[in-house]
């Protein structure tokens, strides 16, 4: 995968000075993405979505980000200055976030959200953009894209938000995508249909995709890798498909703390923290 | 016969305009003194439009609604909101940041008038697994599992008959939530409240329920056994699509 290699983390650290000291929200994560789906599993607080993140420039201050490496396509991404850093985002890589309501522009037509967005990376006509827009709007499979287009956020639901997020977020094609939590606001059967627009881009247009998620069942049924994460550590990597065999406790403990439909038990067994796992 | 909660043909119409949305359409069910049922569907399904309607924060189209056989009026009384308590979803949203958590505990004591509050205040914080150090915190200072312990003590704290839950741990992690739905099983064995759940997962709501509605675009599609969601049968599509769709991400 050495030629294929779109992104390149070393020993990531993002800290954040408070009046209590120093929270290490992320430390020393390591990992490469080539053209592929890579799960980021963990709880809130995890540091999985620090570190999507850290690798778009998005920590705000007084948060500190260092790594003794951070390249895409080749290019560093550390000490990169903010005009730099416009240039990345959006064209190259873009993000998608968990909370639509949080994310869109409350005054503005959502339908022209994504028309801006795809004009700010493309010479086209309004027309055009427009029609890219319905494009983009139906690819995420919205029912009616011409008369969502011209809606406001507060009148779609939050799978419908979420959709729209998506949508504004691929219209400029970047090469890395970096999803949190995209689908966790959808319901089960959109969740799929999103899955499989995300998927589609990968396998056809060769995107990476961050995929940043507390859903193991998701994760591992949809990526390739995982990472799971604890404490701002990555304490397990594997393929997806063997998350069910993982090897950290922290990562069982997890897996066995689901209700399960098809092996139900009468006590769910909840995650007990050892101090170790932090070191 | 034994049920508690009777739905008996229930509509509900949101009105906006010129626009008519049916949000409940013509739903009917029956729930059992100390069951636990649970309603399964989509965002809009209007699974928690029939929780609203049953506690009153949403008028029904027509007389439906039926507590131990005896219809509900039009608005609840004090009984009646005595007798029925709500879990929901965001603990984020649904305690008042400016109080403590003891004031939030007190409150429905004092509205009804009861004894001893300072005993009981204490007993539904241990209840929930909470600590005394916690009584006097506000929720910011809280972790969100502690906050939903906190909700559903406070749900609980006038000993209803019918606990309302919608979406309690869809916004907690896993690990969060067994604690909490452990929590709700053993309350239940405690109380012996009769539930009804709502909730997007259906591990969640196989967990605590005997029976579960499947609802789709306001419509009631069927009610199926937990043991047959388990062994997969079901009769509609759509609730097969469901329980392809609880397993993963599929191509």
């Amino acid at each position: 995968m050495t030629t294929d290699t779109l992104l390149e983390v070393e020993n990531l650290d993002v800290n954040f000075t408070g009046h209590h000291g120093v929270t290490r929200a992320v430390r020393g994560v390591s990992f490469a993405l080539g053209r592929e789906r890579l799960g980021i599993v963990g709880e809130s607080g995890s540091g999985k979505s620090t570190t999507g993140r850290a690798i778009l420039g998005l920590i705000p201050d007084p948060g500190i980000v260092s790594a003794r490496r951070m390249s895409f396509q080749g290019q560093n991404l550390v000490g990169l200055s903010d005009g730099e850093w416009q240039k990345m985002r959006g064209s190259r890589m873009s993000m998608v976030m968990q909370d639509p309501k949080f994310s869109l522009n409350p005054i503005m037509k959502v339908g022209e959200q994504i028309l801006e967005a795809y004009r700010l990376h493309f010479r086209t006509s309004q027309m055009d953009a427009r029609r890219r827009a319905i494009a983009m709007l139906e690819a995420v499979r919205i029912r009616d894209p011409e008369q969502v287009y011209q809606r406001y956020p507060h009148q779609l639901s939050g799978g419908m938000g979420q959709r729209v997020m998506i949508a504004m977020m691929l219209v400029a094609e970047p090469d890395l995508l970096i999803a949190d939590e995209p689908t966790s606001a959808l319901d089960v059967t959109v969740q799929n249909q999103v899955l499989r627009i995300l998927d589609d881009l990968v396998t056809d247009r060769g995107m990476g995709l961050i995929f940043i998620s507390h859903n193991l069942p998701i994760v591992s049924s949809f990526c390739d890798r995982v990472l799971v994460m604890y404490g701002g550590k990555v304490v397990e990597e594997c393929l997806a498909g063997d998350l069910a065999e993982a090897k950290h406790p922290y990562t069982q403990a997890l897996l066995r703390a689901i209700p399960s439909l098809v092996h139900p038990k009468e006590k769910l067994s909840v995650v007990s923290r050892d101090p170790e796992w932090m070191n | 016969m034994d049920e508690l909660i009777q739905v008996d043909h229930l509509s509900v119409v949101f009105r906006n305009g010129g626009r008519m949305v049916k949000a409940v359409d013509d739903v009917s069910f029956e729930v059992q003194h100390g069951e636990t049922f649970g309603i399964v569907g989509e965002s809009g399904s209007g699974k928690s439009t029939i929780l609203k309607a049953i506690v009153g924060l949403v008028k029904p189209e027509n007389p439906s609604l039926l507590i131990d056989s005896k219809p509900l009026g039009n608005e609840r009384t004090k009984s009646d909101r005595k007798m029925m308590q709500f879990v929901f979803q965001d603990p984020y949203g649904s305690l008042h940041p400016r109080q403590t958590i003891d004031d939030i505990l007190r409150e429905p004591l004092l509205i009804h008038g009861s004894q001893n509050i300072d005993d009981q205040v204490r007993e539904a914080l241990l209840s929930v697994g909470l600590e005394l150090i916690h009584r006097f915190r506000y929720p910011h200072q809280l972790s969100g599992g502690q906050r939903q312990r906190v909700a559903i003590a406070r749900a609980l704290m006038l000993k209803p008959r019918i606990l309302l839950l919608d979406e309690p741990t869809s916004a907690l992690d896993v690990s969060i939530q067994a604690e909490i739905l452990n929590l709700l099983v053993r309350l239940r064995e405690n109380y012996g409240f009769t539930g009804i759940l709502v909730s997007h997962d259906l591990g969640v709501v196989a967990h605590l329920c005997s029976q579960i509605a499947i609802m789709q675009h306001g419509r009631l599609v069927e009610i199926v056994t937990s043991e047959a969601l388990r062994s997969g049968v079901v009769t509609t599509e759509y609730t097969r699509e469901l329980l392809v769709a609880s397993r993963g991400y599929s191509r």
